[in-house]
């Protein structure tokens, strides 16, 4: 498979295994360029976030490598963003001070972390937030002050494992286009892991659809990319395009 | 899901009693209590020897007052240096419980069963060993009081979410920075239920000791009033005793106030 140059993040035969001895993928490769949105949607339980646990450096793979900007990160943590379904923000620290938190941690000092964090409450849709508790934010606004956390990790590629899962149906597409137009201004690279077909197609420049079942003793492997065709302008939703995509994406998920 | 829960939590502490209810009916139930004793005393119904009756209670502390006083200063540095140390190594305890696993093995059945071993028992070898002063009045409260902070921190250590750890890790942090802004703030709470035990055990642990074998503190004067049968006196210290751990409790839970700012957030919002 050859990778361009011009690929942020690149998966290469990745074979993984929670113990050792059960595999969970087998040769799953992917890649996203700056600026994309690519989403994997699977099954529950067919290893969506291992792999991602993988891309991210959390867990080491039995095979394979995982490239950032062509360079070989496989098994190392720190140098990708990875954000949850669930906001993880420190209950105990102010939206300010969860958001300063990865340049804390790089020891940066809070002052300076503080200045860099601030104007970017505006972009993030936070303004007047900064002194409040993470339990006093609503839903959504808790999970654009992960974002901004995320961001503020400093990386250009971004892994989301159902960021808007929990969040109630308008917030959901709110958060979805905001993040994607977002992203796109800002030149990350996401890989985003959804169950959600409508979201998958909705977001996605590239979609992996991952077939498998692991616990049944069949690794997970790529089964079909799909590249959605997405009109310049108009509801993309209510397109014959979306169909195509949504349709062959189904399918994939069904053989 | 989040919003149908917290919408619960409202609903629930809307039926729940008004401030004023929450004062005004206890304080009634114990002043009707103290009434039906005072006049059990007052009518002869129950003789004097063997239930002095409150207002004498009250005399005999007021009397007593300065004496009660000086007694009760030992007991409470007693418990300070008990608590203070039991604390400490309740927490270097914890924290090498939580981070290696075959320390946690080994002494964690030791500990639970070091707990059932009644102080009463072995007050009387920490004096054998230690004498009459200080030392063996702050070694017993260090036993007790060391468990529940111990217990409490461990457990707050491992409620931590995993997948926060994770996310520290793809930040870069080290394990000490994991420590300090996640396994720490999270064990904060359950340290404090820990603590305000830990709190209670040091007076009553203070009071033991001295009973056992000691020149002051309020344990020391309790035997005393005893042997004299002096019965209202005894009531009257264990009142100071209660006020202590009482006014104790509330030092730590003004501690976690102050310590803690972001519960209150909660607090108050779940209260709107």
């Amino acid at each position: 498979m050859s990778m361009g140059a011009e690929q942020a993040l690149a998966a290469e035969g990745l074979t993984l295994s929670w113990d050792g001895q059960t595999l969970v993928t087998r040769d799953v490769s992917l890649e996203v360029a700056a600026g994309q949105v690519v989403c994997l949607v699977g099954k529950s339980g067919c290893g969506k976030t291992t792999i991602l646990h993988a891309l991210a450096g959390l867990t080491t793979p039995v095979a394979g490598r995982v490239l950032l900007h062509g360079k070989d990160v496989t098994g190392k943590p720190g140098s990708v963003s990875y954000m949850l379904q669930k906001d993880l923000l420190l209950p105990h620290l102010t939206i300010m001070d969860n958001a300063c938190l990865p340049l804390v941690i790089a020891g940066r000092s809070k002052e300076e972390a503080r200045a860099q964090a601030a104007p970017l409450f505006a972009r993030f849709g936070l303004e007047g937030t900064e002194r409040s508790w993470p339990s006093q934010l609503s839903g959504g606004m808790r999970q654009r002050a992960a974002f901004m956390r995320t961001y503020l990790m400093g990386n250009d590629v971004v892994l989301l494992d159902e960021p808007f899962s929990a969040l109630d149906a308008i917030t959901r597409g709110e958060m979805r286009s905001w993040y994607c137009q977002m992203s796109h201004e800002l030149g990350l690279a996401s890989v985003v892991i959804t169950h959600d077909v409508d979201e998958a197609v909705l977001m996605a420049d590239r979609i992996y659809v991952l077939v498998g079942a692991p616990a049944a003793g069949v690794p997970t492997t790529v089964g079909t990319v799909v590249t959605p065709e997405r009109p310049a302008a108009g509801d993309f939703s209510l397109t014959e395009e979306y169909l195509v995509a949504k349709r062959a994406v189904l399918a994939a998920l069904d053989r | 899901m989040k919003a149908l829960e917290s919408e619960h939590i409202s609903s629930t502490h809307a039926r729940q009693p008004s401030r004023l209810r929450r004062v005004v009916v206890p304080v009634v139930a114990l002043a009707a209590l103290l009434a039906v004793w005072e006049l059990a005393c007052d009518t002869g119904l129950v003789p004097a020897f063997m239930l002095p009756s409150p207002l004498s209670v009250a005399r005999s502390l007021f009397a007593d007052l300065s004496l009660i006083a000086q007694h009760s200063l030992t007991t409470l540095v007693e418990a300070a240096y008990g608590l203070v140390i039991g604390v400490l190594v309740g927490f270097v305890f914890a924290l090498l419980m939580d981070r290696f696993e075959t320390f946690y093995l080994a002494f964690e059945p030791l500990m639970t069963v070091s707990q059932t071993i009644p102080t009463i028992a072995i007050a009387p070898l920490l004096v054998l060993w230690f004498g009459y002063g200080l030392a063996p009045k702050v070694v017993l409260i260090v036993l007790t009081t060391f468990f529940p902070v111990t217990v409490s921190l461990v457990s707050g250590f491992r409620s931590v979410d995993p997948d926060m750890v994770d996310l520290m890790r793809t930040m870069g942090a080290s394990r000490l920075q994991i420590f300090r802004y996640v396994k720490l703030p999270a064990a904060a709470e359950q340290l404090f239920s820990g603590l305000r035990i830990s709190a209670t055990y040091a007076i009553v642990g203070a009071v033991i000791a001295e009973w056992l074998g000691g020149t002051s503190g309020l344990g020391v004067y309790m035997t005393r009033v005893r042997k004299s049968f002096s019965y209202d006196k005894m009531f009257a210290s264990i009142l100071v005793i209660s006020g202590l751990s009482l006014a104790l409790m509330r030092l730590v839970d003004l501690l976690e106030h102050v310590t803690m700012p972001w519960k209150r957030a909660e607090r108050s919002k779940n209260h709107d």
